[in-house]
């Protein structure tokens, strides 16, 4: 479990103190994969650089399986170090050394011989699938490529915690997808917990069980991700949730609609397309307020608002409904206030 | 200036060349490489120490230290090299035991090269993508570590680049050692063209200088770029 508690961190700049985070505070359970979500200087960089310590918080606590971590000296945290890893937006990988040496590197540093750090690192290159890819190096391979040898790197040191600082953020959707399955089935596989940091939600419901939401240092609303995604509470979550504001919707809600938030997690897209036999099967007409959906290979993901029009009546069909399909979550989203 | 080169001086200059050339060319040759290679010894560490000892660097060190290495560093690089081969002859007599000849030219030698060394290491090691340190940070890398494994070796295209920089402005100082009684083709050059007016000894022995200053640049350029593994991504798009 990594707890962090009341964390705190101001950069002092020329052009004057910048609260990067003002308090922060979060446990994530072991096994589990959580998204910090924000918008650019929310201080989710910050966050994730001070889970490993790469930068020291001026006040609170991070407890990594109850040990706190800010009174440890530099020194102290190397062998922390190995159990906390970290994968880059842009990679990070040592240009001049081959996909092989780039994965043995931690395990140079932790002392590890040559041979064996050999074989562990084929069976990692293996694992993130390039196992063919050992002797070249990082500018023979795509960004993608890149980003497996750097995940196989991570895990050298049989890490209990991933972190992930913009994983995917330079990558195109189809390989973004395809690292976040890798992702996946190494929390899956391994055990081990995975933090990630974005500003994608669509990240986020791909592989997320919890959520956070950070906004200006503080953490706005925290938990399921469905839960948090189908009725977020704070300004900030619902910003990040309907990006172009939820006005429309609350005009929408005053015509009398109810609204209903479905999010697709890899359901199955060739069978029947769910909006239209609710039409047909109950005859109830959704309007679709906002909708960002992916198909890939055969699965859809993504999430949609519908509005139900109707009464309280009309609503309770439809939830029962759509809750009726494979990996799909719904939810009513209620306009409090 | 028409009987200054004139068919027969050539000739008579040619003779002086052939006899004197080949030895004056190996002292040039290793007074140049020994120079560097010591300029090196002093001025990576102290290249190194000046990325790495910065606030906010792999390894911070106390302000004072390292505005005094600064400061030493700017210092020896402002004085001539003529001039500071004078200031270093009790220095060259304490280590080589003489003032005179060719191997004493070596100290000012790398007097003046390792300063100028320690600011192209500084140069290499800043063009270094910081996140890769930060990367290595991230994995428990001791500062140490981090300079011997990360930032030397990813830097290396750049070091090697910069040090044929370095090759081929010694090489030029070592010629003025022939001012103050270093050997080499600077001697030659000296004491023929400027001492008794014998221009085509001169020529030739600026040509030959020439010469060298190519051959280290093509060996140098060759071999940063066969060594940069960043360059081995493009050959596949040919």
């Amino acid at each position: 479990m990594i707890e962090l508690q009341h964390l705190q961190k101001t950069f002092h700049t020329a052009g004057g103190d910048v609260k990067a985070l003002k308090d922060v505070s979060l446990v994530v359970p072991d096994g589990d994969i959580v998204g910090i979500i924000g918008l650019s200087g929310a201080g989710k960089s910050t966050l994730v650089r001070c889970m490993n310590l790469l930068e020291r918080p001026d006040n609170g606590k991070i407890l990594l399986g109850g040990r706190d971590l800010t009174i440890l000296s530099e020194k102290e945290l190397r062998p922390i170090r190995k159990e906390v890893t970290m994968i880059f937006q842009d990679f990070r990988l040592l240009q001049q050394r081959n996909c092989l040496k780039n994965v043995c590197f931690p395990l140079e540093l932790a002392g590890v011989g040559r041979e064996e750090a050999r074989k562990r690192g084929k069976e990692l290159l293996e694992l993130v699938g390039l196992g063919d890819r050992c002797d070249s190096y990082p500018s023979q391979l795509s960004g993608g490529q890149q980003q497996r040898v750097a995940i196989a790197r991570a895990l050298a040191t049989d890490p209990k915690v991933l972190l992930c600082d913009e994983a995917t953020s330079a990558l195109d959707p189809t390989t973004t997808r395809s690292i976040l399955e890798l992702l996946r089935s190494i929390n899956e596989k391994l055990g081990i917990t995975i933090i990630l940091i974005t500003h994608s939600m669509q990240v986020v419901e791909t592989i997320c069980r919890h959520v956070a939401i950070l906004d200006k240092g503080v953490v706005a609303e925290y938990g399921d991700v469905e839960e948090v995604f189908s009725s977020p509470k704070t300004a900030a979550a619902k910003h990040l949730v309907f990006p172009e504001g939820d006005e429309a919707a609350h005009a929408v809600d005053s015509d009398g609609m109810k609204q209903v938030r479905v999010v697709f997690n890899g359901s199955d897209a060739t069978g029947k397309p769910l909006i239209a036999t609710m039409a047909i099967e109950l005859g109830i007409s959704a309007n679709i307020l906002y909708a960002s959906t992916r198909n890939i290979g055969r699965k859809t993901y993504g999430s949609m608002l519908l509005g139900i029009p109707g009464g309280e009546a009309e609503l309770q069909k439809a939830l029962s409904y759509l809750e009726k399909a494979e990996d799909v979550t719904v939810k009513e989203v209620k306009q409090d206030e | 200036m028409s009987n200054l080169i004139t068919l027969e001086k050539l000739k008579a200059g040619w003779e002086i060349f052939l006899d004197e050339a080949p030895l004056a060319l190996w002292e040039t040759f290793y007074v140049t490489v020994l120079s560097t290679f010591f300029a090196f010894v002093i001025g990576l560490p102290l290249g190194v120490l000046l990325v790495v000892g910065e606030k906010g660097g792999v390894l911070p060190l106390p302000k004072w230290l390292m505005q005094l290495l600064n400061w030493i560093i700017n210092l020896l690089r402002s004085i001539p090299f003529l001039i500071l081969m004078i200031l270093v002859i009790p220095l060259t007599r304490a280590i080589v035991g003489t003032s005179v000849g060719t191997v004493a030219s070596i100290v000012p030698l790398v007097v003046a090269a390792f300063p100028f060394i320690a600011r192209l290491v500084e140069g290499s090691l800043r063009d270094l993508n910081s996140g890769v340190v930060e990367a290595a940070q991230s994995m428990g890398a001791s500062p140490m570590k981090i300079i011997c494994k990360v930032m030397l070796p990813e830097s290396l295209p750049s070091l090697i680049s910069n040090a044929t920089i370095a090759i081929t402005t010694i090489l030029g100082y070592s010629a003025m050692g022939g001012a103050i009684g270093g050997g080499g083709l600077g001697k030659i050059a000296i004491s023929y063209g400027y001492q008794r007016y014998n221009y085509p000894v001169m020529l030739l022995t600026v040509i030959v200088l020439i010469l060298m200053v190519v051959l280290f640049q093509t060996i140098g350029t060759k071999l940063s770029v066969s060594l940069d593994k960043r360059n081995r991504g493009k050959q596949r798009h040919h």
